[in-house]
């Protein structure tokens, strides 16, 4: 099977710092791969160069068979990758509505498709919880359901692949749990790319996981195989004495 | 925003543009004309709150699209010897290319610099009329003679000089911009035109080309302000270099800040208000500009958002 993201030799410098150094990433289709490390480990650099929000400094990024690296970030988008961000951006002052219909518009081939707006809209809402809340403006939604609504944000993208930026940081406990039965919806029709803190949500989520450390990729495999690797252990536990 | 009973906000409309239509037929001569000058620079405003308010790009150089309307207009009938309806579309023409051509190079900055450099061109524009005095009348301006101003279609003639007809002239820019320019912010497009403004970065996430979609308002922004410039040579008869000055760039500003930015409405309000408070000062004091600078800082202190903008915030959230 082809591998729907490939990047060769992918490079990020900031002034004299590395921040993402000589990756070789692959991703096939249709799984969720978790990507987990330290603070600083060039994880959204790396996700950042992806999505085209910031350009490499060299290596070559490959999507579906295409070279990607020098396309601009909104084709991108529009060829299937989408990005819900760390930090949540929404617009806080437009309601939750016109935020999704900003993404479902877009996809929209026939511009004079009266209803599929709405329609579009509110199947991105319903899928994330978010319909009762719809004319709310965004800014005024709690953390949790911003973060869902950026999360519908994505979903409205149709994307073929998601990626999410540590999507659960502010959750809930409770809202967590549903936020897991979203993603494992979600990898249903796309592929998912995510990052994240939480191992509980990792270790249940992902069908492989690549480690970061330092710029580079320190370790990738199933989760059983990266929760026994040594080296791993000590990128985060620092060495045994 | 497009969800928000949009008969109600016709209906608004509508009745705006009925009520002006109603004005004609009651107010005093004085008032008719001054009405019919503020109904055009109306239009102006709004051109520029297209762009100010929905895409948030602060211009600093909109006369320069206001007297490519206007002399683009002006000089079409002078030189060329064009009836009126040929000569309007040649100022609409000119402002559109003036500013698809300005909206190229301006939109490679943001902020601060996008109004430095608008501001810019627009002096460079301003220059580039008193340079050609041959053709533009230089500071003087030109006179557009008043036998040009007829507006007939085969048998029958609008004489424009005639107060009524130049009413209704006015009025029906007036009302065909106010409609467009609440067409388009209902749309789909008015909707990413406000994403951009809100968060252009994460709105090219969104797949959104920003900069198409900023190029566009300025054109739509653009050939809006040179209808106003256009129809104000031939219903005004003057084309003088002072609509290009920067003082015509600050004043949609004011006006559209008055009103209320991002309101359709406010650019209007915001133009009758700072017209009158002029016109009543100036009959007190010859420090008129002392009373309407009093004016403009109590109303930042009390309106931020202008006046349409504030009633929308407190009371009337459905406006658009």
């Amino acid at each position: 099977m082809m591998p729907l993201l490939t990047t060769k030799g992918l490079s990020r410098n900031f002034g004299g710092l590395r921040a993402v150094d000589g990756v070789d990433f692959q991703l096939m289709p249709g799984e969720i791969r978790a990507v987990i490390g330290p603070n600083g480990a060039g994880k959204t650099t790396f996700v950042s160069l992806i999505s085209g929000r910031i350009q490499p400094s060299s290596g070559m990024i490959v999507f579906d068979g295409a070279d990607i690296t020098s396309r601009p970030a909104y084709l991108r988008v529009r060829q299937g990758i989408a990005y819900t961000f760390q930090i949540t951006s929404v617009f806080a002052n437009l309601s939750a509505y016109d935020n999704v219909a900003l993404p479902v518009q877009r996809t929209l081939t026939d511009g004079r498709s009266k209803g599929a707006v709405r329609t579009g809209v509110m199947a991105a809402l319903e899928r994330t919880g978010l319909a009762d809340r719809a004319h709310m403006p965004a800014g005024q939604l709690s953390y949790g359901h911003q973060r869902l609504l950026e999360v519908a944000m994505g979903l409205a993208l149709k994307p073929r692949l998601l990626i999410l930026d540590e999507p659960t940081q502010g959750l809930a406990d409770s809202e967590i749990d549903n936020f897991i039965e979203l993603v494992r919806e979600i990898a249903k029709s796309a592929t998912v790319l995510l990052i994240e803190h939480n191992m509980p949500v990792v270790m249940q989520l992902a069908d492989r996981i690549t480690v970061f450390n330092a710029g580079r990729i320190l370790a990738e495999g199933t989760p059983e195989q990266v929760r026994a690797n040594t080296q791993v252990q000590e990128a985060y536990l620092g060495t045994a004495p | 925003m497009s969800e928000a009973s949009p008969a109600k906000a016709y209906a608004l409309h509508l009745g705006v543009i009925a009520l002006l239509f109603a004005l004609s037929f009651v107010l005093p001569e004085y008032h008719h004309g001054l009405l019919a000058r503020i109904m055009v620079l109306a239009a102006f405003a709004m051109g520029y709150n297209m762009l100010f308010g929905y895409v948030g790009l602060l211009s600093l150089g909109h006369a320069m699209f206001f007297a490519a309307g206007l002399y683009g207009a002006g000089l079409a009938v002078i030189h060329l010897g064009w009836n009126v309806p040929l000569a309007f579309l040649a100022g609409i023409a000119c402002g559109a290319l003036l500013a698809l051509a300005i909206g190229l190079l301006a939109l490679r900055t943001n902020g601060v610099a996008f109004m430095i450099v608008t501001m810019m061109f627009a002096q460079v524009f301003y220059l580039v009329i008193l340079y050609f005095a041959a053709w533009t009348g230089g500071d003087q301006g030109l006179v557009v003679p008043q036998p040009a101003r007829v507006l007939s279609f085969g048998a029958t003639s609008l004489d424009l000089t005639n107060p009524t007809v130049r009413y209704m002239s006015a009025l029906a820019l007036f009302s065909v911009v106010l409609l467009v320019t609440l067409a388009i912010v209902r749309s789909r497009y008015g909707r990413v035109l406000v994403a951009v403004r809100e968060n252009e970065e994460r709105t090219k996430m969104l797949g959104y080309d920003t900069f198409s979609n900023k190029l566009i308002a300025v054109v739509v922004s653009g050939t809006i302000c040179a209808a106003s410039g256009a129809a104000y040579a031939l219903l005004f008869g003057y084309v003088g270099s002072s609509f290009a000055s920067v003082q015509y760039s600050i004043l949609p500003l004011l006006w559209v800040l008055l009103g209320g930015a991002a309101t359709t409405l406010g650019a209007l309000i915001g133009t009758v208000f700072m017209y009158y408070v002029i016109d009543i000062a100036s009959g007190y004091t010859s420090a008129y500009l002392l009373i309407v600078g009093i004016a403009l800082i109590l109303l930042v202190l009390f309106f931020p958002k202008g006046i349409l903008g504030t009633i929308r915030q407190r009371w009337l959230g459905w406006l658009p």
